[in-house]
């Protein structure tokens, strides 16, 4: 940073230096701000996984303590809704990567069409996946398998403490759905800048971040998923 | 380093004193407070936020400590001294204590101490401290509705069945661990990525080195509470059957979930107090620190160690005999790097030039009462004799004189160091180190006794006691009228040194850190020019005192 | 020194795990004396001896004595080494309870403990046991935590509302031990205890045969004055008029007391009993029903007993 620059201490002007319009001050380069960026997201998803692991440990005692119970809940999922919805994620995963590629290969715009598809692309699979879960979950009301004191199915495969699968059941897909959620918010603000081009070869932050993001919702479905729907 | 950038009083005299980060006329009024990105406002504006939460705690412990003047009731009848003491613990840990050094001084100063302009993501910063508001709120609102009365431990199944605002103040953690966890995210990333050219790791101060290995634990731990808390609302509001053992759920789980976080949460307290005694010690001895890299290294492994130990909380909680042992012999493992760093700290006092301002006073203070506290940890440590002292009044006196004659004490002698730094004013440095000596006599007069009541069985969060007890308890009383006097005056001092004109001199204290090498208070982007580093922190050996130190 | 020391953290040890308990924590204490006494002289003298003569004084630059450093880890590695074998070892001998001890199953609920005697009969608020033979308590709780903690014995377990938990001890002087609860569990905790009245042999038989020797030759109305403190009435009655969690039982004999329900009843013999045995049932308008019933822990006599002193009551 040039003396000059330094020494107006009071107004800046970011455009009149040359700057890149997104690069922040107080990093001295373009590259510095990227890399912060990423270790601030990855430290990020490491937050991400200990809450997450919390519910798991959870689950995993509670299954030990009522396994009848837990079994007998698990018959209770679709095992091909969970399926498709792995689907869904899966491929939105690798849309995201193709967008991250279009993005940091994107030179004078040449590849801003991509970067938009495969973001769009990526919106529509994570709403797919959340409509395969408002089926699911609209299903499980239905049969009165609900979490916690709502729980009132009365089948004949009802075994004690089947409430409590179903609390973790709710708690677990549905703190995951609350951030497939929470990426659909992010990844349509990624489509409304690429939109106004902000993204190109030297500043695709946002997009690769909301990637690491993205990829680690994936994640932890894909443990969800076995661990819910599959294992008996 | 004096040599590398120009000193600030030149480029006083040349230039006129430029606005400082107070009161920069490009960032005037309260909205450019409410909005600033600038570390060093946010800083200050934490530490109001702290100490003032200090102040309703502490103000929660006087009325506890005068119930229990007398057997049964003197003012508070058994109901509200259980919220008393619930509440002195819950705003002391979550609202005073987990954020005091970090967000305030951590904030300002290592920024400055890497040479940066500022930490690695301002916004998130800002953000770290509104969520901070936000769930001090919520939690002052669950106070004012309904009251809590769980300790702030929320055991189940207590505090899943008990009536009160259990739900708002669980949540208020929630939101509260938010702010820690992205305080702790800007921290690694700034000490990572912000470092000014030549600084390398075995460069960085220690302050650097105990905020980054707060920092981890802040990332690691906190979710983890945060789920705990999600659960423990979900039980309470639609029974999940998790904890609650009338529905198939276990209580002792819950225990496993929150002392996994709250056993590494009590490092995340005193690393952060034993970095600033690393900075003062030197600093008013005038010598190069003892054992740098193991200082540096020891707070690395005590946040990974402390995350190991957990189950000593728990040694009569029904666990097995082979977890208890576990856990007891690494509970004693961490015990040592504790131990290095005292050690490390008498040494750097060696063959020194002593000077005893109030800072190293207070640096003085925390060798004796941590010193204290971290030695009772031992009975803890051992399994046979905690048996006996578990939730007695050993417990109390040993975790208050590690937090608060450790962590308080220095955060005390943070702030009375960088007050200069941050304010361009000087305290009354005779005031001070009265102020100091009183905290020192009324807080030991406070909790020595409670040792020996402990041993001699009088159990923790009790209202009323045994008669043998009654001398000790009013001795104990009249202690924290003592301590709370000598508080009070510190902060008076402090607080009324903000009448004066800015002219503390830039580095009163001879420090070497580069904290010391701009004007105080500091120019909002920092430092003229980019500091660069030629020496090692903490080298006396051609460091050129100022003329206009203290 | 030691014995004053001693004296002055720890209640006399009277069970046989105590003294093992009492010699580690002395121990630790030495070493506590020990270690803060070094920091303490060590840091003094320095500030002393090095204190700041000349703005420019030069001082030593001791980076680090490898030496120095190894000491101050294996010596006190080592020392932590010793306290953790020796608690580890004290811990493990006395963590299961010998062949043949007698058991007493010991319930916690808020706010009073009962204990469940081998030959069936029940009693609150005090645990008879002869001395110098092995108890084994096997406890649980019927709400929230609670703590059997035994000062005088050096024990301590959590009681658990899911599982039974345990512990054992063995008495070695006779008298009268405190078990304060330890493990906050609500308004009653600080007041929820109960003792260990250990005896001979001959007299814990006694009181297997005739009941609680302290009970027995007491008038009804001093018989109920005591029970109003050991089956833990006073925790939520007061005697002075006062409202607590229940109502105050100054002058309520022969009062009209209005239910929840707007039922109203005369406080008599009947009315007593019934609210002992079934308190869901008498539960009076402005108060919560949260007594816990008595039913099969009180005896015919203690009743009669705590009637009388409720009449006394004017």
């Amino acid at each position: 940073m040039s003396q000059a620059h330094e020494a107006s201490l009071t107004n800046h002007d970011e455009h009149a230096h040359g700057h890149h319009p997104f690069h922040q001050h107080h990093f001295a380069t373009m590259e510095q701000q990227f890399d912060a960026s990423k270790i601030g997201m990855w430290l990020f998803l490491a937050t991400e996984i200990l809450l997450f692991g919390g519910l798991f440990v959870g689950f995993g005692i509670m299954q030990a303590r009522h396994t009848e119970a837990f079994v007998a809940g698990h018959h209770h999922l679709d095992w091909q809704m969970g399926a498709l919805n792995t689907c869904f994620l899966l491929i939105s995963s690798f849309t995201m990567v193709m967008a991250v590629w279009a993005a940091s290969n994107n030179k004078n715009g040449n590849k801003q069409k991509v970067l938009i598809t495969n973001l769009i692309l990526t919106l529509g699979f994570a709403g797919g996946f959340m409509v395969v879960k408002y089926f699911e979950y609209s299903h499980k009301f239905h049969d009165g398998l609900l979490p916690g004191k709502f729980f009132h199915y009365t089948g004949p495969d009802l075994v004690p403490n089947m409430f409590v699968f179903f609390s973790f059941y709710f708690m677990m897909t549905g703190l995951h759905g609350f951030h497939v959620l929470g990426g659909m918010g992010a990844i349509t603000y990624l489509i409304i800048r690429s939109i106004k081009g902000d993204y190109n070869t030297e500043y695709f932050t946002p997009v690769d971040l909301i990637g690491l993001y993205w990829h680690l919702v994936d994640l932890i479905w894909i443990y969800l998923f076995p661990l819910l729907y599959l294992i008996s | 380093m004096a040599d590398v950038i120009a000193s600030p009083a030149v480029h006083t005299a040349e230039h006129g004193h430029h606005a400082d980060y107070l009161t920069d006329p490009a960032h005037k009024g309260i909205w450019s407070w409410m909005t600033t990105v600038d570390h060093k406002r946010l800083g200050v504006m934490y530490l109001w936020a702290v100490l003032g939460a200090f102040f309703v705690g502490g103000i929660f412990a006087l009325l506890v400590r005068l119930e229990l003047m007398h057997p049964g009731e003197d003012f508070m009848n058994a109901e509200q001294y259980n919220q008393a003491f619930t509440l002195h613990g819950a705003i002391m840990v979550f609202m005073f204590i987990i954020p005091s050094v970090p967000a305030a001084l951590g904030n300002f100063i290592m920024p400055l101490m890497l040479g940066a302009k500022d930490v690695a993501f301002p916004r998130l910063n800002l953000a770290s401290f509104w969520i901070y508001v936000l769930g001090s709120v919520m939690a002052i609102t669950s106070i004012l509705v309904g009251g809590v009365d769980t300790g702030w431990t929320f055991y189940t199944p207590y505090s899943t069945t008990t009536g009160g605002s259990v739900t708002m103040m669980t949540l208020s953690v929630f939101v509260l661990g938010f702010s820690s966890i992205f305080t702790g995210i800007n921290f690694i990333a700034t000490v990572h990525k912000l470092r000014a050219p030549g600084m390398g790791w075995f460069q960085l101060p220690l302050f650097v080195w105990g905020i980054y290995a707060t920092a981890i634990i802040q990332v690691l731990a906190t979710p983890v509470l945060g789920i705990t808390m999600v659960l423990l609302v979900m039980e309470r509001a639609f029974n999940i059957g998790i904890f609650d053992a009338q529905i198939g759920g276990d209580p002792v789980l819950f225990q496993h979930f929150f002392w996994f976080y709250s056993h590494p949460a009590v490092y995340i307290m005193i690393l952060p107090g034993m970095a600033i005694i690393s900075e003062i010690i030197p600093t008013f001895s005038r010598r190069t620190i003892f054992g740098y890299r193991l200082i540096a290294l020891s707070s690395v492994a005590i946040a990974l160690i402390g995350f190991l130990v957990w189950g000593h909380h728990m040694f009569t909680s029904g666990e097995s005999a082979l977890a208890a042992s576990i856990f007891s012999f690494l509970t004693f493992l961490v015990a040592i790097p504790s131990g290095i760093k005292v050690f490390n700290w008498m040494a750097t006092m060696y063959k020194a030039s002593i000077s005893l301002d109030t800072p190293m006073l207070y640096a003085v203070s925390f060798l004796l009462l941590f010193g204290i506290g971290g030695l009772t940890g031992i009975f803890l440590g051992a399994l046979s004799v905690d048996i006996h002292l578990h939730d007695t009044y050993f417990v109390v006196a040993h975790f208050h004189y590690v937090m608060m004659g450790g962590t308080v004490i220095a955060f005390l002698g943070g702030i009375h160091y960088w007050w200069s730094k941050m304010f361009g004013r000087m305290y009354n440095e005779t005031v001070g180190r009265i102020a100091c000596g009183i905290v020192f006599v009324g807080f030991n007069m406070t909790f020595l006794t409670q040792f020996f009541m402990g041993s001699q069985g009088m159990p923790r969060r009790y209202y009323t006691y045994l008669d043998q007890f009654q001398p000790l308890h009013q001795f104990s009383t009249f202690g924290s009228w003592v301590l709370g006097a000598g508080l009070l005056i510190a902060a008076v001092n402090l607080f009324s040194s903000l009448r004066g004109p800015k002219n503390a001199p830039s580095n009163p204290w001879g420090g070497t850190t580069l904290e010391w090498q701009t004007q105080s208070p500091p120019i909002t982007h920092n430092f003229v020019g980019q500091p660069s580093i030629e020496h090692n922190p903490y080298d006396y050996r051609h460091f050129k005192i100022p003329t206009d130190a203290v | 020194m030691n014995t004053w020391l001693r004296n002055l953290f720890l209640p006399n040890a009277s069970s046989i795990k105590a003294e093992g308990v009492d010699d580690l924590f002395m121990f630790i204490l030495w070493l506590n004396i020990l270690f803060f006494l070094l920091i303490a002289v060590v840091t003094i003298g320095f500030c002393i001896q090095y204190k700041r003569r000349s703005v420019n004084q030069k001082t030593a630059h001791i980076e680090h004595s490898t030496a120095l450093e190894l000491t101050w880890t294996i010596l006190p590695l080592i020392l932590c080494m010793i306290v953790f074998f020796w608690g580890f070892n004290t811990y493990m001998q006395a963590a299961v309870a010998p062949d043949g001890a007698m058991e007493i199953q010991v319930t916690a609920k808020k706010w009073i403990w009962t204990f469940g005697y081998p030959d069936g009969s029940v009693a609150v608020g005090k645990l008879w046991v002869p001395v110098n033979k092995p108890v084994r308590v096997i406890m649980h709780s019927e709400d929230v935590l609670h703590a059997f903690y035994v000062p005088a014995f050096r024990v301590k377990a959590d009681v658990l509302p899911n599982r039974y938990t345990e512990t054992w001890f063995q008495a070695t002087a006779v008298g009268d031990y405190i078990i304060p609860c330890t493990e906050y569990c609500g308004k009653g905790h600080s007041q929820m205890k109960a003792f260990v009245k250990v005896v001979s042999q001959q007299d814990y038989e006694k009181f297997l045969e005739e009941g609680d020797p302290e009970e027995k030759g007491l008038p009804p109305e001093k018989l109920g004055a005591s029970l109003y403190v050991n089956l833990g009435c006073s925790t939520c009655h007061s005697i002075d008029g006062s409202k607590g969690q229940g109502p105050s039982w100054k002058g309520i004999y022969s009062a009209q007391h209005k239910m929840v329900d707007g039922k109203q009843f005369a406080v008599d013999e009947n009315y007593i009993r019934t609210s002992i045995l079934q308190p869901q049932a008498m539960v009076v308008e402005g108060y919560q029903g949260i007594m816990p019933s008595y039913q099969g822990q009180i005896r015919e006599r203690q009743l009669v007993a705590l009637i009388a002193y409720i009449k006394s009551l004017k």
